[in-house]
């Protein structure tokens, strides 16, 4: 199975002065698969991604990307360089569109780096050469294709922040989407999703994943998305891995009904008192 | 007129209070302004009180405000067109005093004034029931369906604006081509029109930084000094032409671009134009200290004026061996060709600017830089490098700043660190604002209202810069966001601009 691994986290680490906000973490994630990284507020989810993003430098650990044209390094490589070249897109916890521009133009910026190289670094752009018309074209081909798929074709030339809050999620993921990645990192993409906005979502994962041959690495605090569509969950606390495998085994992992629920206090209590508790059931 | 009040019936103590309120604000902005004066006297200057001012000005606001308290309440449409009529004349009666400088305390000048002939009573009652009428019949109670109709119509205006932008562009251009066809012989035109379309080109120029980048930059006349002094210095140490140096000068400027660029760009909003505001400050005082180089405070004069491409001179007396413009053609000679070369040269320079400011926002890059005005960090997750980025809009920007400069060189022959005080910067950065930032035509309408406008109205001397202020304040408070602060989309897929502007409404 080697060779189906995507993303390789080994060892990693990353410190905020005193404080640990993840602490020798390692997992993989496999291509064509959704692996969803759940855990508490503060278990440091979204500090993964920002180390896998290059937002942050990690302390200590390997980041591996196993893309088409090899392993890349991702701690070493400088943040705005990792979502080139079918690297990794992320979408953010509190969603960055660029609020002032059309939906169409939001996707066209992601189609940057490509667009950038066909008009020679706008050289040939000023003139209109045809190499570079041929690029725009291509560029709004890909935009109306993932327009269609996230179901915002008709607001293309709306300014993206009228659009309303859910349909802005789905932007946003169809933006990361056009920097054509292998992995797409979405953090918290059904919050404050309303249950039918969630089912779309669920449905557009698994095309990104199963159409597109995309692996998504996913944070989420809604179970019904995670439960439903991951093939693989990681379960944070505290900066650690406490639980790693299918859903069904995660969800009866007694560390993770811990982590969530906490501990059984009978145990901690003097036992006069839960002796008390067990005899009167109304006094608690 | 705030909702606050119309809501609810106000009495009569709130009233009083209220008129209270801003006759003491009357009393405090007049009685220095209005209130103390110094006179000349054989015994030497002297304070000379004049309250008769300071009592009409406060009688102005008073009855002014009561005016607009019975607006406000819906009280007696006659009775708020009486009391702005008043308070009309008051503020009238106040300039007419403050210009004859003679304390008469009992009779009004304005009543004087009217009564003095016939005619004068004819136009004095005609200005009355002019203000009187206007007011009455303005003065109408606003309903919701007014309400609905002012919005609609000045949503109808947008539109018309912005499906429009092609059609009006292209209209200025053919003014501003044909403008020395009708203004020809008459030099202050021209001159006024060069200056002006100065300020639009650096205008452009600083609305790639500002406008599209959403970099705020108070130092841009920092690169309009590094073109002009280019120019000069290539001139005349290196006996260059106008037409080598004028590309030499807009690079010398985008590698200070760069170099600016380059330590500011972890920089961000107040910040970055604090750094810039320095960096515009070291070139003016770099400029006044290095003698040996530039001349210090003295400037450079004698700067060489641009021939006609290299084919003729403009000069009455031509050098040897080239020949006069008008002989070239044939014409008389006249000390206006060269000044209608200049305004020509210019404004080919600013529709350049102009044209690749709108190529280049449709381009990748201009697109970054707007998407980077909107989100940096999103940027930075969609592989977008905000270095490059930012540098490209520094040095573009200031290579067009540094095209002005040479130009600015070439056309005053004379160059001083005066010319490139803070002040200049304030300016051009006004004119983006003012004009609505990333607004192309913005800029122009912006750039006659600051530097067309003080400069036509010269004669109405001090009172020149009140009116220029009041202007300010205004635009700032119905425009908020600048005269034109739309944005128009740099590619459409399937709407026309009709729905667009609809859906944005929505």
């Amino acid at each position: 199975m080697t060779d189906n691994k995507l993303l390789e986290v080994e060892h990693l680490t990353m410190r905020f002065g005193g404080l640990v906000a993840i602490d020798d973490l390692s997992f993989n994630a496999n291509k064509r698969e959704i692996t969803a990284i759940i855990g508490p507020n503060g278990a440091g989810k979204t500090t993964v991604f920002n180390c896998l993003t290059g937002f942050y430098v990690p302390t200590e650990g390997r980041l591996t990307l196993h893309a088409e044209d090899g392993p890349r390094l991702l701690e070493r490589t400088e943040g705005f360089r990792i979502p080139r070249n079918k690297g990794v897109a992320r979408t953010f916890q509190n969603i960055r569109l660029f609020t002032g521009m059309t939906v169409l133009e939001n996707l066209i910026v992601a189609q940057h780096n490509r667009l950038m190289e066909a008009s020679a670094f706008s050289l040939a752009g000023l003139f209109n050469l045809g190499k570079y018309a041929k690029a725009e074209k291509e560029a709004v081909e890909k935009a109306e294709f993932w327009l269609e798929k996230v179901g915002l074709y008709a607001q293309a030339d709306w300014n993206a922040g009228n659009l309303p809050y859910g349909s802005q999620r789905r932007l946003e993921i169809a933006r990361a989407m056009c920097t054509d990645p292998s992995l797409l990192c979405l953090d918290e993409p059904a919050a404050g999703l309303n249950p039918r906005e969630s089912a779309e979502l669920n449905v557009l994962l698994q095309s990104i994943r199963d159409d597109q041959g995309v692996g998504c690495l996913l944070i989420e605090h809604d179970m019904s998305v995670v439960m439903q569509i991951s093939d693989h969950v990681i379960v944070l606390d505290y900066g650690k891995k406490i639980a790693d495998g299918n859903p069904e085994a995660v969800k009866n992992d007694p560390a993770v009904i811990r982590a969530y629920l906490g501990e059984e206090e009978d145990d901690e209590l003097p036992p006069e008192v839960a002796a008390d508790l067990h005899l009167d059931p109304k006094a608690q | 007129m705030s909702a606050a009040f119309a809501s609810s019936r106000t009495n009569g103590s709130e009233v009083v209070k209220e008129l209270a309120f801003f006759a003491v604000i009357a009393l405090l902005m007049s009685v220095m302004l209005l209130g103390v004066e110094t006179v000349d006297r054989p015994t030497g200057l002297e304070l000379a009180v004049r309250w008769d001012l300071v009592l009409i000005a406060i009688g102005a606001t008073v009855i002014g405000r009561l005016g607009l308290i019975f607006r406000r309440e819906n009280i007696s449409r006659l009775g708020q067109a009486v009391l702005i009529t008043l308070s009309a004349v008051a503020v009238f009666e106040m300039f007419v005093r403050f210009r004859e400088l003679d304390d008469r305390w009992v009779s009004p000048v304005f009543l004087d004034m009217v009564f003095s002939s016939v005619v004068s009573t004819i136009v004095g009652i005609a200005f009355v029931a002019i203000i009187f009428a206007t007011a009455y019949f303005t003065m109408k109670d606003k309903t919701s369906a007014d309400v609905e109709e002012s919005a609609k119509l000045s949503s109808k205006i947008q539109l018309a604006y912005r499906s429009n932008t092609k059609k009006i562009g292209l209209i200025g251009i053919i003014f501003f081509i044909i403008f020395p066809f009708i203004f020809g012989e008459d030099r202050s035109a021209i001159d006024l029109a060069t200056l002006v379309m100065i300020y639009i080109m650096l205008g452009w120029g600083l609305n790639i930084v500002v406008g599209l980048a959403g970099l705020l930059d108070l130092g841009y006349v920092a690169f309009y000094a590094v073109g002009a002094y280019s120019y000069a210095l290539l001139s005349q140490n290196f006996d260059l032409s106008f037409w080598l140096c004028l590309p030499l000068a807009g690079i010398f400027a985008a590698s200070f671009g760069i170099i600016l660029g380059f330590p500011v760009l972890r920089l961000r909003g107040d910040y970055l134009a604090i750094v810039t505001l320095g960096f515009g400050e070291i070139i003016r005082v770099v400029l006044i200290n290095w003698y040996d180089l530039t001349g210090g405070p003295d400037g450079i004069s004698s700067i060489e004026r641009p021939s006609f491409f290299g084919l003729a001179d403009f000069s009455r007396r031509v050098p040897e061996g080239t020949i006069g413009f008008n002989e070239l053609f044939g014409m008389e000679y006249s000390s206006m060709h060269r000044l209608i070369f200049l305004y020509y040269l210019i404004l080919v320079l600013a529709l350049v600017t102009n044209f690749v400011t709108l190529r280049l926002r449709k381009l990748p890059i201009g697109r970054a830089w707007e998407a980077l005005r909107e989100d940096e960090i999103a940027c930075r997750s969609l592989g977008i490098n905000p270095t490059n980025t930012k540098l490209s809009a520094f040095a573009i920007g200031a290579m067009f700043g540094g095209f002005a400069g040479a130009f600015f060189a070439t056309r005053q022959g004379f160059i001083s660190p005066e010319s490139f005080t803070f002040l200049e910067s304030a300016v051009i950065l006004a004119i983006v604002v003012l004009g609505g930032m990333g607004s192309q035509i913005g800029v122009v309408l912006a750039a006659i209202v600051m530097i067309g406008f003080p400069e036509m109205f010269r004669e109405l001397a001090e009172y020149r810069m009140l009116i220029f202020g009041a202007g300010i304040v205004a635009i700032m408070l119905w425009r908020p966001r600048g005269l034109l602060s739309f944005r128009d989309p740099t590619i459409l897929l399937n709407m026309s601009q009709k729905e667009k502007v609809a859906g944005e409404i929505k």
